[in-house]
């Protein structure tokens, strides 16, 4: 018994330091931008349009589902204009992000470590490193920098979607006029609301990409080992996320 | 000039390399030879900078690969050429970009340069033409021959071929040795080609040695390894099913193999 701790333990120190040693040389190929900046665009289609269907899929929903909840919760104790605030603040400050994010760790994260995973172990990553290239510079950082900028587009049409059929869904199923709605999202609104999804995102994007990317690089033994690298890219990244959505609340709203 | 000079390699508790000395002339054809899982890539993935050695080192043209900065090493790797084993092409890019691949990153030429020189290098492996295929459309001896075009399109001083015909038929194999040759003596470069196949050996070869236990059995001419007395290099050409166990070449068993893999990354 104590063995195993101690080889768990020795195991996870191992991997603390094999993404240390990934941070400083992804940190150190960011210099490279001849090299990452050829293929940054290619990536940012790839994180940011590709992921768009799924994504507003996702927010089409959630807005529809957040009116007829806020309606549900309110009615008779509060005026049926708060379905638009309950709708815009969260959409904004929270689902639109948290869930945009969950459901793109599976679609860009996974996907990530599967690509940088097969090319591991059909020694493309070591092709690569003969041929010259810096698999940091080539591989990780264009991934990186796509995923932390193209989030917060990504989000930010979430929220309006969002928005949109949380409205339409109250003028259409619910006894909520236009007026009424746009009352309670202006009533209650703050720039600081959709500045905070946004950030929140950026976050989520470069976390998802890191874990990815770190996970497919540390690929070892075929298929096998590319499956596991895929599904411990959607278990960390889905957990990290919850994490940096506690962190990002207590540090940016517990005095709002 | 390519020194591997006491080279000792470890993946946990098997110890791969264990003293491995070899030096590879100028010009020259050095075939190594040995089992499988004894350690024949792992020697040459020193020569790169691939992976760190435990102990001792390589030094290419003087130059020890394990004690270059970035930059230098990167230098390094623009001098030599890698075919892998099995032909690690990008599988995202067609046949001309992955040929064209380390030329954008090797030299300053321009695309319509490029785009010569990979219709002469696909021209020199017998694949001109394939240009605008992808790797998935290829099969495992084109694939290798690719492998092959993208190495030599850089003009490499130095060539590694990792099993180059490994997996691949007899006529295939042939085609491939020829190509090697033909590398040679058109580029004039030194190269080393990890093999087991001793038909391909006795094609390419100018020397032979034999890796065994993680250091050099034997090492001489092709006909010196042919007609040598060593009962372990012997029973090795000739292919003989008892040769393991006239002494402990136990190969790493699958397990191990995997592991090797593994922390050669």
């Amino acid at each position: 018994m104590l063995a195993v701790i101690g080889r768990q333990a020795v195991g996870a120190i191992a991997g603390f330091g094999r993404f240390g040693h990934f941070l400083a040389d992804s940190a150190r190929a960011l210099l490279d931008a001849r090299t990452w900046g050829r293929v940054l665009a290619q990536q940012m289609r790839r994180v940011g349009v590709d992921s768009l269907p799924i994504s507003l899929f996702i927010a089409a929903f959630t807005g529809i589902v957040l009116a007829l909840l806020a309606s549900y919760t309110f009615t008779g104790a509060v005026p049926p204009y708060l379905v638009g605030t309950l709708v815009s603040k969260t959409m904004l400050m929270e689902l639109g992000p948290v869930l945009t994010a969950l459901a793109l760790a599976g679609r860009v994260g996974a996907t990530m470590a599967a690509e940088l995973g097969t090319m591991c172990v059909t020694e493309q990553v070591d092709a690569l490193e003969t041929l010259a290239y810096d698999p940091f510079a080539y591989l990780v950082v264009p991934r990186v920098i796509a995923g932390t900028l193209m989030f917060p587009i990504i989000v930010a049409l979430v929220m309006a979607t969002g928005l949109v059929t949380g409205w339409l869904a109250a003028i259409t199923l619910l006894p909520v006029t236009t007026a009424e709605f746009m009352r309670g999202i202006t009533n209650f609104y703050l720039p600081f609301d959709w500045q905070y999804g946004l950030i929140k995102s950026a976050s989520f994007g470069f976390v998802i990409t890191l874990i990815g990317c770190f996970l497919g690089l540390s690929t070892r033994g075929g298929a096998e080992g590319v499956g596991m690298a895929t599904t411990r890219t959607v278990v960390y990244s889905a957990a990290m996320i919850l994490v940096l959505d506690a962190y990002w609340a207590v540090t940016l709203l517990r005095h709002g | 000039m390519i020194e591997f000079r006491d080279l000792h390699k470890a993946f946990g508790p098997k110890r791969v390399l264990d003293g491995f000395s070899l030096t590879v002339n100028d010009g020259e054809t050095m075939v190594i030879i040995g089992y499988s899982g004894t350690g024949k890539s792992v020697a040459i993935k020193h020569v790169v900078g691939l992976l760190e050695p435990d102990a001792g080192g390589v030094a290419v043209d003087g130059e020890v690969v394990s004690e270059l900065d970035r930059p230098r090493l990167t230098a390094l790797r623009a001098r030599i050429g890698f075919v892998f084993q099995f032909a690690a092409l990008f599988d995202s890019m067609s046949i001309y970009e992955n040929v064209a691949f380390g030329l954008r990153r090797r030299t300053e030429l321009s695309e319509d340069d490029i785009g010569a020189r990979v219709a002469e290098a696909l021209k020199l492996v017998d694949l001109a033409g394939t240009e605008q295929r992808m790797p998935a459309e290829l099969s495992g001896g084109m694939r290798k021959r690719v492998g092959l075009a993208r190495a030599i399109a850089i003009r490499p001083a130095y060539m590694l071929y990792d099993e180059p015909t490994t997996g691949l038929d007899p006529v295939t194999s042939a085609v491939i040795d020829r190509l090697m040759v033909r590398t040679r003596e058109a580029l004039g470069v030194t190269s080393i080609v990890i093999t087991h196949d001793m038909r391909s050996a006795y094609a390419v070869g100018d020397r032979i040695a034999m890796l065994f236990q993680g250091r050099v059995r034997a090492v001489g001419t092709v006909n010196e390894i042919r007609t040598s007395a060593d009962p372990v290099v012997r029973g090795f050409v000739e292919g003989q099913a008892d040769a393991r166990g006239t002494e402990d070449a136990t190969p790493l068993s699958q397990a191990e193999e995997v592991a090797v893999e593994g922390a050669q990354g």
